[in-house]
């Protein structure tokens, strides 16, 4: 089988000590957490890292805090099974829930955390790959090689954002909270995000991230598609979360943030602005689609084909619309589910 | 007397005779095996998909603490081997020349797998590229290049035609001829259990070699040839496999250097592939174009058909030949077809070889056929399950291509699956979107002849008893999960009238159990199940003698049933099975008695007819239903009702368990699993991205046992652990068309295809998505033979060691 390289694992029981941790080992250190994407990508050697400071034992990052009606406070330890299960969680903010509940196998969410999927690395059919394969296409740039290779002229690394609960947190306006030797600071999620396949996050190494907050729940739809090949196991090859703050029948304000079809999240502004003082009627379900489809640019590097995806934003944008606005999901008025939506 | 009362056993749904070890995780892989000293090996192996070897240096890997050894293809005797003797080009350790990413190179031994992998990186290899040939079309379009120098043209491996009647004058009489073009690309078995092998080569200078492989005799004989070895002085040992599906059906390089490594550190070692390894073993699925044209009456009997097809074979032989032969070889069996004519052509690649996958070479064919009669009957405005209904192949004929079919259950199969499904009403009444599609397969009960030729038994298997009453079956066959082990201990119980906990089953060890040529081609229930009976009713027979003696009955009124030898129409007038025994021991001395088995031999008397003939054949219907997103072209099968005439269930839920297992994997190739390569090398070889459906994905299967009760099954039994795959994948296709209209020509069915297919509709062209050009190559002047269409089934005049 395929085997760890030798590292030492470190286990703090405080956020304190761990950023300490972090400081003095400097960038051979990683952390981890539940590690269900960081130990494979070891055994690949994607991850080279000499220390592991490990986040299991520090208590004060698990459980969720507070109500949906005054917001809520999620421990970045928190298992992904328990964000999808907590009853807050899906009552105010059901496409979290719905996220959660859909990274990978139950297996996995059972060990995962939701901060581990904030941070979750990005992903490229190129990168996620043994060091022996790597080595059969020499190497890419995200690791051990000089170029791109989906996108060999461009001088940037175009690795994919593949977490399913990050577009959701960044459509309902979740802040993190980042720790470090030098203090701690709170900023909106869509500032942890870069537009880089390998600096992807705007997160100082040896900081960590311990919360996330959400804001009151009032007024509030929300919902999140996935697409992807199967109903367990994948990641998703596009995601589109939408946030709606509802002023009676009328949205008040909406956001859509599409998920895996760029290094990051990437928000839809000038659709979600779009909703803003309207009723949602078909007519502007269509419309509004048609527009938040426009920044998705997706690369040949996951699975299904990148014109596919593309296409396919536009469809799941409308559906989670219509989704929300209470209309009968296909336009067609008939058609399957996305595949696993039936487990949300 | 009824079926039921006839047996006692058989047709019974019991649980495999190793259920509980499985389930309670205690049964011993080869992987889970560790022997005092043991060593563990990593192979290094090739980045490059073609590449001349110009120097490997070992200096530095030899050199690392815990490193025991390091070899490289010098190590080993400078032959050449492969699984077919027609086809004998593989190294176990390549030489002067790597032929695919994933080519083994050099194998370390050390003290822990992570040392040797660390060693496995150290050894410096220096390769001069070679251009890479990656398609069909790369390998014909660059004759200079050459993975091999031997083969029916440049890079063509084999290249067959054969001509069975005048299918010009079929063709040209017939009220309707279509002309098709079909894709179906490659995928790989997936076995739960990636290889392992663990080797001995004791003090006594004598090797045991212990693997998860499908064929421990294959590997035995060639063990000798690769190592230069007396095979009396090599044992191989099946482990329980962990699922095979064609894919440990050859010998393979890590097998070989386990073993070499052992020799040269006088320790055992271990090598276990990883996941990647073993999609570069491979073996699997040929993707196959394919051209059919058929000529079809106005009723829809078929009147000829002349086939051709394009194998993307991968970089070595393997099974390759039999996989060409193959995809001609069984259209004849399911329909009448009175003229047939057979072109193909296996070209190599710079990519992991492929070979046989569970339905080995016929389930490409089959989707072409099978969707092409599906647009014959829309032309002819004909009901598509009417159409088969009526056209069936008759029992005890010959085929056009000389094969020799025995029962055939497809009728029932279809009028049990159109009953189930409610096709009628459903054809007529499914709103748009969701669709309804049928189709129907046959495949072998054991390939009639093996692969390399000799008079000797397929199979062979002993079977003892001793005065405690315990019965023991020893037999070379080899259980993948399948239930082999426990099969033979039901038709044993079923012989002498005990239960088949009182039996126990050895198998697959070279050294202790009689040959058997393997788990492949649907063979071992037939095969091994024949000579499990025969060598049963000898030891019932040397038993009942002494009873007979002691009861002063006549032997021939005796019966034994529920652990009892008695008189038959006077039960109480008997003796328990224990002392029954010991009075067959009393009289005979050591009851051991041997029972073996060939296949009547009527295989076609010309070149290639070797491949195709099979005691019987087993026959499947399906009908699926499924669900087309026309928004995103997701295609999701609601329901599968499938029919399959297995002859006898000799146990109705193991039979349940292949139907259902290949139904599942069936799913998956239509819908989902692709060996796609990409920079020369596989572009997904992982279980998180090669897509292979989970139970999410698997719909409500109606499975439906019909039984034909075949004069050359064990009780009457046909195969079950393959044929099942075959209807699957074109009834999705079929019932995609009737969903949405339309036409898939390639396989598998992502969602692009369907909305390029939903598109071209819009646009108001043909709805069909799938290839467009064929490959330029010029096939052979047919071998032409007559027509063997419609004869009698000979009376067999050699039935090897059948008294």
């Amino acid at each position: 089988m395929m085997r760890l390289p030798p590292f030492e694992y470190l286990a703090p029981v405080s956020v304190a000590d761990a950023a300490k941790l972090m400081a003095e080992r400097g960038p051979a250190a990683m952390l981890v957490a539940g590690g269900t994407d960081l130990y494979p990508n070891m055994k690949r050697r994607q991850f080279e890292p000499e220390a592991l400071v490990g986040l299991r034992g520090i208590r004060e990052l698990a459980g969720v805090r507070g109500t949906a009606a005054r917001g809520l406070t999620i421990g970045s330890g928190a298992t992904l099974t328990a964000v999808a299960r907590h009853a807050e969680v899906a009552g105010g903010y059901p496409a979290l829930a719905t996220a959660a509940g859909l990274v990978s196998t139950p297996q996995l969410r059972n060990s995962g955390t939701i901060g581990g999927n904030v941070c979750v690395d990005t992903r490229c059919n190129y990168y996620n790959q043994s060091h022996q394969w790597r080595k059969a296409v020499n190497f890419c740039m995200k690791k051990d090689g000089e170029i791109c290779l989906v996108a060999p002229v461009s001088p940037r690394c175009w690795a994919v954002s593949s977490s399913d609960t990050a577009p959701v947190l960044w459509s309902l306006g979740a802040t993190v909270t980042l720790v470090g030797p030098a203090g701690e600071r709170e900023i909106p999620i869509a500032a942890l995000y870069r537009d880089d396949g390998i600096a992807y996050l705007a997160k100082r190494p040896d900081e960590i991230l311990t919360e996330i907050a959400l804001p009151p729940a009032d007024g509030l739809r929300s919902a999140y598609l996935k697409l992807r090949r199967r109903g367990s196991f994948d990641f998703p090859v596009l995601g589109v979360a939408v946030a709606l703050t509802m002023d009676g029948a009328t949205v008040a304000r909406g956001r859509i943030v599409l998920g895996a079809v760029a290094s990051l999240p990437r928000e839809a502004s000038e659709a979600g602005e779009m909703l803003a003082g309207q009723r949602l009627t078909p007519d502007l379900i269509d419309r509004v689609a048609a527009r938040a489809a426009r920044p998705s640019k997706p690369l040949d590097n996951t699975d299904l084909t990148h014109p596919y995806r593309k296409k396919m934003t536009r469809v799941f944008v409308a559906r989670a619309l219509r989704r929300l606005a209470g209309l009968p999901e296909h336009a067609s008025g008939f058609g399957v589910e996305p595949t696993g939506q039936e487990l949300a | 007397m009824s079926e039921k009362e006839r047996f006692s056993v058989v047709g019974k749904s019991l649980p495999k005779i190793d259920a509980w070890a499985k389930v309670t995780g205690q049964t011993r892989f080869a992987d889970d095996m560790t022997l005092p000293r043991m060593a563990h090996g990593k192979l290094l192996r090739s980045p490059h998909a073609h590449a001349r070897i110009v120097r490997i240096d070992t200096t530095r890997a030899r050199s690392l603490p815990g490193v025991y050894a390091v070899i490289t293809g010098r190590d080993l005797p400078p032959v050449k081997f492969g699984i077919l003797p027609v086809s004998q080009d593989e190294e176990a350790l390549c030489v002067e020349k790597v032929r695919m990413v994933g080519d083994a190179v050099a194998p370390v031994a050390a003290v822990d797998e992570e040392t040797a992998e660390r060693a496995a990186e150290m050894i410096e290899v220096e390769y001069e590229p070679l251009r890479a040939l990656m398609s069909i079309e790369d390998s014909l379009a660059h004759p200079e290049v050459r993975i091999h120098e031997y083969g029916d043209g440049p890079n063509v491996h084999k290249a067959v035609s054969l001509q069975f009647g005048d299918v010009e004058a079929a063709l040209a009489g017939a009220h309707l001829v279509r002309e098709d073009v079909f894709f179906f690309e490659g995928n790989t078995h997936l076995p739960m259990e990636q290889h392992s092998a663990v080797a001995h080569w004791g003090p006594d200078d004598k090797l045991t070699l212990w693997s998860s492989t499908q064929t421990p005799h294959y590997v035995h004989r060639l063990l000798g040839k690769i190592l230069d070895v007396p095979q009396a002085h090599i044992r191989v040992i099946a482990a329980p496999v962990g699922g095979g599906f064609g894919g440990k059906l050859d010998p393979f390089a890590h097998e070989i250097a386990a073993c070499k490594l052992s020799q040269l550190t006088g320790r055992p070692v271990k090598i276990t592939l990883t996941r990647e390894e073993v999609f570069y073993v491979h073996r699997g699925r040929h993707p196959v174009l394919m051209w059919i044209r058929t000529g079809f009456a106005r009723d829809g009997a078929i009147t000829g058909m002349h086939f051709r097809s394009w194998l993307d074979g991968g970089a070595y032989g393997s099974y390759g030949v039999a996989s060409t032969f193959y995809t001609g070889a069984l259209q004849t069996v399911t329909y009448k077809i009175p003229a047939y004519k057979f072109e193909g052509a296996r070209v190599f690649t710079n990519k992991p070889p492929c070979g046989p996958k569970r339905g080995h070479g016929t389930p490409q064919p089959r989707f072409a056929m099978e969707c092409q009669i599906d647009k014959a009957a829309e032309q002819l405005g004909l009901d598509p399950a009417d159409m088969r209904r009526r056209n069936l192949a008759e029992p005890f004929t010959k085929t056009a291509n000389h094969l020799t079919v025995t029962t055939i259950g497809l009728g029932e199969c279809i009028d049990r699956v159109v009953e189930a499904s409610g096709w009628r009403e459903k054809r007529a009444s499914l709103p748009p979107g969701r669709g309804i599609g049928i189709a129907c397969s046959s495949y072998l009960t054991g390939a009639g002849t093996a692969i390399y030729w000799n008079d000797m038994p397929h199979s062979g298997v002993v079977v003892r008893a001793d005065r405690s009453g315990g019965v023991s079956v020893l037999c070379g066959a080899t259980d993948i999960g399948q239930g082999s082990d426990s099969i033979l201990a039901y038709l044993a119980a079923e012989v002498l009238g005990i239960e088949p906990k009182d039996i126990r089953v050895h198998a697959a060890d070279t050294d202790l159990t009689p040959v058997d040529l393997g788990s492949y081609s649907s063979r071992v229930t037939l095969m091994a199940g024949q000579a499990v009976i025969q060598a049963a009713e000898r030891l019932r027979a040397r038993i009942f003698e002494a009873v007979a003696r002691k009861l002063e009955a006549p032997a021939s009124a005796l019966v034994g049933r529920d652990r009892r030898v008695f008189v038959a129409d006077d039960p109480e007038r008997g003796v328990s099975f224990p002392d029954a025994v010991v009075l067959g021991e009393s009289m005979h001395g050591v009851l051991a008695v041997p029972g073996s088995y060939a296949p009547p031999k009527r295989a076609g008397k010309y070149k290639g007819g070797g491949v195709g003939p099979s005691p019987c054949y087993s026959y499947t219907a399906c009908v699926v239903e499924v669900t087309v997103d026309r928004e995103t072209g997701e295609v999701r099968p609601t329901e599968v009702w499938i029919a399959h005439d297995v002859g006898r269930a000799l146990n109705p839920l193991l039979v349940e368990g292949q139907v259902e297992g290949s139904v599942y994997m069936g799913l998956g190739e239509v819908l989902m699993e692709e060996q796609v390569f990409r920079k020369g090398v596989h572009k997904i070889p992982s279980l998180l991205e090669y897509k292979s459906p989970t139970t999410l994905e698997t719909p409500e299967i109606h499975t439906i046992l019909v039984e034909t009760d075949d004069p050359e099954g064990p009780f009457g039994a046909k195969e079950a652990g393959q044929g099942p795959l075959l209807p699957i994948i074109p009834a999705v296709v079929n019932a995609i068309h009737d969903a949405v209209g339309v036409r898939l020509d390639e396989i598998p069915v992502s969602p692009d295809k369907v909305l390029k297919g939903l598109e071209l509709a819009r646009q108001g062209k043909p709805a069909r998505v799938g290839p467009e050009r064929l490959p330029l190559l010029t096939f052979p002047a047919p071998r032409a033979v007559e027509s063997a269409f419609g004869q009698p089934a000979e009376n067999i005049a050699e039935r090897p060691f059948s008294t």
